[in-house]
């Protein structure tokens, strides 16, 4: 599905990503870890077409679809999602619109009919119950004075009105107390399929042991640098970052 | 000083000239000299140069310098001019009208051409509803006698003052006591001129006491690409308990330039909305938004929204002066600036010494979607008591690139987005559209303008 090839990157001349590279297939879940300035924030930022940032080398595909050609919302129409770490607060753009908007102009761009208010409604519902969603938020302003939980549970809701083939969840837990987490977690799991995929950048194991992946990456200095698979991360909680380091110089 | 520019200008000329030629034209005595004064003060004046305070941000010597014709014409309509008019007013109602038909309740029509009352144009409620009138019918009216003339500020005002010297024909519209219209009405000017010409609208409308009223003011254009100047003065008398909602949509074409002066004068118990709405197209536009709140315990809302590109210049000038207590007064104005286009916004409270439990309140919000466009906003208050509640605030800001990226990141396209990041910064001021038909068109403009951008 993804395919990232000796992927370099980075913002205002400074390198961040230094030859990554990255296989996702239909049905998987990939967990990115990694100590700070590592570039696992870039890479959603890459993936999904964040302005600023420049690619200087690589390929990033989907399935077989050159990525880095496209503009952020054909990425997303594609059908790449990124859950955002610091979702943004709009005053004045109601969620539902907005979701609704959304949604239509990637059902226009695949050629399909946009949703009728009823159906639209009724999807909406469904979603909602299903990532556990409080229905008061979604009439409000798209995130405008919802609290850190609120807001992350937002981007889960999003992600299930919207189905995309690949999505990022950029550090999604950090900030969440547990029920969140659990509540963020379970949304996730009932929408893994075979179909779709999951890359999961966070910094800690915790999420982890409620959305089990089936690789963990651990990311430094702009490249992965170790590849296993769910025991890597208890190592990496219980072992600290360093010995993957000493690992990749020797 | 100043003289000596306007002397250079061939309109100060043909102004000299023509008032010869108005002062004899029929009218009462007190008319005539009110012309006279009017004149009198517009000479010594002369247009505004940026030297004046007033005028510091908006140079209006350069709009002024064409070959205006001050004549234009009031006759009846030739049949060439009637259908000219009538294709104009109907393609320019396609779009607004249709809205409202689509309101179980649409709207009345009142079509004036050059300022003269066009009736075969005209959808008018009955007269016990609504009286319009041109002045020359009104003169004799105690209601026009007593408000004509005396609510627009002359002094310092060289427009005001031109346009009393020199308006053609006024249009003069009542609302009978205690009278509630049950639709809008929509008030069309339709300006036709071969050639450049200023032309100078007058309005006096008359809201009796606990009548209430709701005008939505439109103005067009047969003339495609001409200088076409409008120096346009609107007195507004609100009576006791009475409520007026003025609308006022300000689109237009390249050679346009508006200068205008609504003046308005409440009494208690009354309310007094005005919603100025300016979208591009338009050279120039001067708006001169000025209160007198001369009762206790009345309201007064200010809301404006103005989306300007190109070369654009729109300068917003509001006064609101409280003059008794309890009054409360509540100033609007958004701007979102595309291009090289300019805004101004200048909001003056005033509370006067005798006006206690005022609370007044003033904010200014301004977008930049261009690194070429600038705004200049001025909050002035002058407080002389001491029991008010009275802010103000200003920001200038340019658009959320982290936002914009958001909504792409969800499919939506960077035009789209753009669209409902402006349509959310305007929403505090469309949502104040009492009428659910006029706030979509308007929004349906702003769309359709941003889509050019």
């Amino acid at each position: 599905m993804l395919s990232i090839k000796n992927l370099h990157a980075g913002v205002e001349e400074k390198e961040i990503l230094k030859g990554l590279n990255l296989e996702v297939k239909p049905g998987e879940v990939h967990a990115i870890m990694g100590p700070n300035g590592a570039g696992k924030s870039s890479l959603a930022s890459v993936l999904s077409g964040r302005p600023n940032y420049e690619v200087t080398q690589g390929s990033v595909t989907l399935d077989g679809k050159d990525l880095l050609d496209m503009s952020p919302e054909d990425r997303a129409r594609e059908g790449v999602f990124l859950a955002f770490q610091y979702p943004i607060e709009i005053p004045g753009v109601s969620n539902i619109n907005f979701l609704k908007t959304a949604m239509n102009e990637i059902r226009t761009y695949k050629g399909l009919e946009p949703l009728s208010a009823k159906e639209f409604l009724a999807l909406s519902r469904e979603r909602q119950k299903l990532v556990e969603f409080d229905a008061k938020l979604v009439n409000r302003s798209l995130n405008e004075g919802f609290s850190g939980g609120e807001k992350k549970r937002n981007e889960i809701f999003q992600l299930a009105m919207l189905e995309p083939k690949l999505a990022i969840l950029d550090e999604t837990d950090s900030g969440l107390d547990i029920d969140a987490l659990r509540i963020v977690s379970r949304g996730v799991n009932k929408l893994r399929s075979d179909k779709n995929a999951f890359i999961i950048i966070t910094h800690y194991q915790r999420l982890l042991d409620y959305i089990v992946p089936d690789f963990v990456h651990v990311l430094s200095d702009g490249k992965i640098v170790k590849t296993g698979d769910k025991n890597l991360a208890l190592e990496l909680e219980e072992k600290g970052y360093d010995w993957i380091r000493e690992e990749a110089i020797h | 000083m100043i003289m000596i520019n306007q002397l250079e200008t061939p309109l100060y000329e043909s102004i000299a000239a023509k008032f010869e030629i108005a002062s004899l034209q029929s009218g009462s005595e007190a008319l005539q000299a009110l012309r006279r004064e009017a004149f009198d003060i517009f000479k010594s004046t002369g247009f505004p140069s940026i030297r004046e305070e007033e005028w510091k941000y908006t140079n209006i010597l350069p709009f002024l310098k064409e070959d205006y014709e001050l004549d234009v014409i009031l006759q009846e309509l030739s049949p060439e001019e009637f259908s000219t008019t009538a294709a104009l007013v109907a393609h320019h109602l396609e779009a607004l009208q249709q809205s409202l038909k689509g309101e179980q309740k649409g709207a009345y029509r009142l079509v004036t051409v050059n300022g003269k009352i066009n009736a075969g144009l005209s959808v008018l409620p009955a007269q016990e509803q609504l009286q319009i009138r041109s002045f020359a019918g009104a003169e004799q009216d105690p209601s026009f006698q007593k408000h004509f003339g005396k609510i627009a500020t002359l002094k310092d005002n060289a427009f005001v003052a031109l346009n009393t010297a020199l308006y053609n024909e006024g249009l003069y519209i009542e609302a009978p006591k205690g009278c509630v219209l049950d639709k809008p009405l929509h008030l069309v000017n339709v300006l036709l001129a071969g050639g450049p010409a200023f032309v100078q609208p007058r309005h006096l409308i008359v809201v009796h006491p606990n009548a209430s009223l709701e005008v939505i003011e439109t103005t067009i254009s047969d003339n495609e690409a001409q200088p076409l100047f409008v120096n346009g003065v609107t007195e507004i008398a609100v009576g006791e308990n009475a409520h007026f909602h003025h609308y006022d949509i300000q689109t237009g074409r390249k050679g346009m330039r508006f200068v205008q002066r609504v003046e308005a004068t409440q009494e208690k118990h009354s309310n007094y909305s005005n919603y100025t709405f300016t979208l591009p197209g338009t050279d120039l536009v001067r708006n001169n938004l000025v209160l007198h709140l001369n009762a206790p315990e009345l309201e007064s809302h200010l809301y404006g929204l103005y989306l300007t590109a190109g070369q654009q210049l729109v300068d917003n000038h509001t006064e609101v002066h409280h003059k008794q207590p309890h009054g409360e007064s509540n100033q609007l104005y958004k701007g979102v600036l595309l291009d090289n286009s300019k805004a101004v916004f200048n909001g003056k409270i005033f509370v006067y010494q005798d006006a206690q439990k005022t609370n007044a309140f003033q904010q200014s919000n301004n977008i930049l979607f261009s690194e070429k466009a600038s705004v200049n906003a001025k909050p002035q208050l002058e407080i002389f008591a001491d029991d008010v509640k009275c802010s103000h605030g200003t920001t200038i800001g340019q658009i959320n690139k982290d936002a914009l990226f958001y909504l792409q990141t969800r499919g939506i396209g960077e035009q789209m987005a753009k669209n409902m990041m402006v349509n959310a910064f305007a929403f505090d001021v469309t949502e104040k559209v009492k009428i659910p038909a006029l706030r979509t068109y308007l929004e349906k403009l702003i769309a359709a303008e941003m889509e050019k951008a």
